[in-house]
C-alpha cells in the first residue's frame, strides 16, 4: 500500500441550480491519500468547504461499489476519468500525481440539464425505460425454472447487456449525446431472452422513438461510448439493435392484418 | 406510412438511408474508377466505353438519376442528423475534450464531405457537362476515330472507324492544369478518408458487423481504400507528369 499523501488542484464546475450561470472554481486538494477514492477525495474537500462556511460541491454519488450507476463526473475530458471499465467511484487517486490540475465537469447533453453543480438529471433514462424495457408477464408464484431453457451463450450475451448500469457515460462521452449504447444494451437485454420475443418489436421502436423524442442525438459509428462505459457494454450491442430495428419496421410496414373475430 | 415515417424521422431510419446511399455510391465510385482506368490502355479503349456509355440513353439517364437521388438522401440524412447531434450536445461545452478510441477518419466525415461535394459538382462541370475549362471539353476538341472495336461482355458495342468524342484527350489536356490536378488529388485523398470510415461504418449501421470480424472488415476497407486513392491519384499524376499524352 501506498500511503505517501500528495496535492491536486481541483477545477470544479460550480452552478447554483438548473438553468443558472455556472463557471469553474478551483480547489486545493492537499493530503490526497493515493489509495483515496475520487469521490472519497471530494468528500474530504467538501468537509473543507464546509467548515469554512460555504456551499459544498454537489455531486452524485451512491452505492460507491460500482453497481448503481450514480455517480456521474467528467474527469479530465473523459466520463468517470482516466481509466478503463470503472464508474467514478472506483476510479483512484493513484491514478493521478502530485501537482496535477483535475478538471471535473457534469455530464453534458441536452436531455441531461444540470440541477446543480456535477448533478446532471438523468430522469430521461428513466423515461426510454418506460417506453419498453421490460416485459410483460403473468404475476404470481414463480415459474418453474427450467421450464423456458436458454441456451447458455444466449444467457451470456444477455447477461453482458443486462450490465449496463443505466450511468449515462455513454451520452456524456459521445459527441452527438446520443442515448444508442444505453437504449441497445437495454433492447438486447430483453430481446436476446425468449421472455422477451413477443414484444420485440413494439420495444425497439417505442424506446428508439422515446429516446429521438428527448433529445438524444444519433450514432456516428465512433464507439466512444463503449470506451467510456465503466461496465464495457460492447457497440455490438449497437449493430444489433439496428438490425432489430430495421426489421422491426419491415415487421410493422408488412404485417398481414387479422380478419378480427372475438376480442377485435 | 410507419416504414417511411420511422426511416425519414427516427435517427436510426436515417442511418439506415445514410448507410443504404452510401454502399450504393462506393459501388459507384469503384465502378468509375475501374472504367476511368482504361485511360492507360489504347485510347480506343477508354473512348469507346464512353461512346458505348452515352450511347445508352435512357438507361443512362435512369442511372444517373438514381445516382443523384442516392447522393441526395445521404446529403438530406448527413445534414439533418449534424443538425440533431449538434443540439443535443447541448449549449455548454465541455472545458477539456478527450478523444478516447475514435477513428480519425471518423472525426472529420462532415468536412471531408462538403470537400467531396465541391469536387463532385466541379467533376461534373468538368466532364460532363463542360461548363468549366470549356476549351478542353469533348465536344470543342477533334473528334476521335476507332482503329479496333470497342467490346462488352464479348459483344461489339462501338465499331472500328466509327467518328467519337476524344475524351481521353480531354482527361489528359484538362489535368494538365497544375491546380485543377492538384485539387483532384486532395478531393480523392479526402474521399478516400470519407470512405475510411464509412464503408466501415455502414456494416454497424446495417446490424451485420460484430467484434468477430471487426478486424477483417476493417482491414478490407482499409486496403480497398488505399488500393482506391492510389488507382484516383493516378490519373492526373500520370497526366500532369506527361505520362500520358
Amino acid at each position: 500500500m501506498t500511503s505517501k499523501t500528495f496535492n491536486v488542484i481541483l477545477r470544479v464546475w460550480r452552478q447554483a441550480g438548473p438553468g443558472r450561470e455556472g463557471r469553474f472554481v478551483e480547489y486545493p486538494a492537499r493530503g490526497v491519500n493515493p489509495d483515496m477514492s475520487f469521490l472519497e477525495m471530494l468528500d474530504v474537500v467538501n468537509d473543507e468547504i464546509a467548515a469554512r462556511g460555504e456551499e459544498p460541491i454537489a455531486f452524485s454519488h451512491d452505492c460507491r461499489e460500482g453497481i448503481c450507476g450514480t455517480c456521474s463526473l467528467v474527469i479530465n475530458g473523459k466520463p468517470h476519468g482516466p481509466n478503463h471499465g470503472v464508474a467514478s467511484c472506483q476510479t483512484y487517486m493513484r491514478s493521478f500525481k502530485d501537482g496535477d490540475r483535475i478538471v471535473v465537469e457534469p455530464f453534458r447533453a441536452r436531455p441531461f440539464p444540470v440541477i446543480k453543480d456535477l448533478v446532471t438529471d438523468r430522469s430521461a433514462f428513466d423515461a426510454i425505460q418506460q417506453a419498453g424495457g421490460f416485459i410483460t408477464a403473468r404475476t404470481g408464484s414463480a415459474p418453474e425454472a427450467n421450464s423456458v431453457p436458454v441456451p447458455k451463450e444466449v444467457a451470456e450475451l444477455a447477461m453482458d447487456a443486462a450490465q449496463c448500469i443505466g450511468c449515462g457515460a455513454c451520452v456524456a462521452a459521445c459527441k452527438n449525446a446520443s442515448a444508442m449504447l444505453f437504449v441497445a444494451a437495454k433492447v438486447s437485454h430483453l430481446g436476446l431472452l425468449p421472455q422477451g420475443q413477443p414484444e420485440r418489436d413494439r420495444r425497439v421502436l417505442a424506446m428508439v422513438a422515446t429516446m429521438d423524442g428527448l433529445g438524444f442525438g444519433g450514432c456516428t459509428n465512433q464507439y466512444e461510448c463503449s470506451a467510456a462505459c465503466p461496465k464495457l457494454i460492447s457497440h455490438d450491442f449497437i449493430a444489433r439493435m439496428n438490425r432489430d430495428y430495421a426489421k422491426a419496421l419491415f415487421h410493422s410496414a408488412f404485417r398481414p392484418a387479422a380478419a378480427g373475430g372475438a376480442g377485435a | 406510412m410507419d416504414l417511411v415515417r420511422n426511416l425519414l424521422g427516427s435517427t436510426i431510419g436515417k442511418k439506415l438511408l445514410m448507410a443504404a446511399t452510401g454502399l450504393v455510391l462506393i459501388a459507384f465510385v469503384t465502378g468509375h474508377l475501374v472504367g476511368n482506368l482504361q485511360v492507360f490502355e489504347n485510347p480506343d479503349r477508354i473512348n469507346g466505353y464512353a461512346h458505348f456509355l452515352q450511347s445508352l440513353g435512357p438507361a443512362l439517364w435512369a442511372v444517373r438519376v438514381f445516382l443523384l437521388a442516392c447522393a441526395a438522401i445521404h446529403i438530406w440524412a448527413g445534414t439533418v442528423l449534424a443538425l440533431e447531434d449538434r443540439k443535443a450536445r447541448g449549449d455548454e461545452p465541455y472545458a477539456v475534450h478527450k478523444w478516447i478510441d475514435a477513428a480519425v477518419s471518423s472525426r472529420y466525415m462532415r468536412w471531408t464531405g462538403f470537400v467531396v461535394l465541391a469536387f463532385i459538382l466541379y467533376h461534373i462541370a468538368q466532364f460532363t457537362v463542360g461548363a468549366a475549362q470549356p476549351a478542353t471539353f469533348k465536344e470543342n476538341i477533334g473528334h476521335y476515330t476507332m482503329t479496333s472495336d470497342y467490346r462488352v461482355m464479348g459483344l461489339t458495342v462501338v465499331r472500328a472507324g466509327t467518328e467519337v468524342l476524344d475524351v481521353r484527350s480531354m482527361v489528359i489536356l484538362g489535368f494538365r492544369r497544375r491546380v485543377v490536378a492538384l485539387f483532384y488529388m486532395v478531393a480523392v485523398g479526402l474521399l478516400s478518408l470519407h470512405l475510411l470510415h464509412g464503408a466501415d461504418s455502414l456494416f454497424q449501421t446495417l446490424g451485420v458487423r460484430s467484434h468477430r470480424w471487426e478486424r477483417g472488415l476493417k482491414a478490407v476497407v482499409a486496403v480497398f481504400c488505399a488500393a482506391y486513392f492510389l488507382g484516383n491519384l493516378a490519373i492526373p499524376c500520370a497526366a500532369l507528369l506527361g505520362y500520358l499524352h
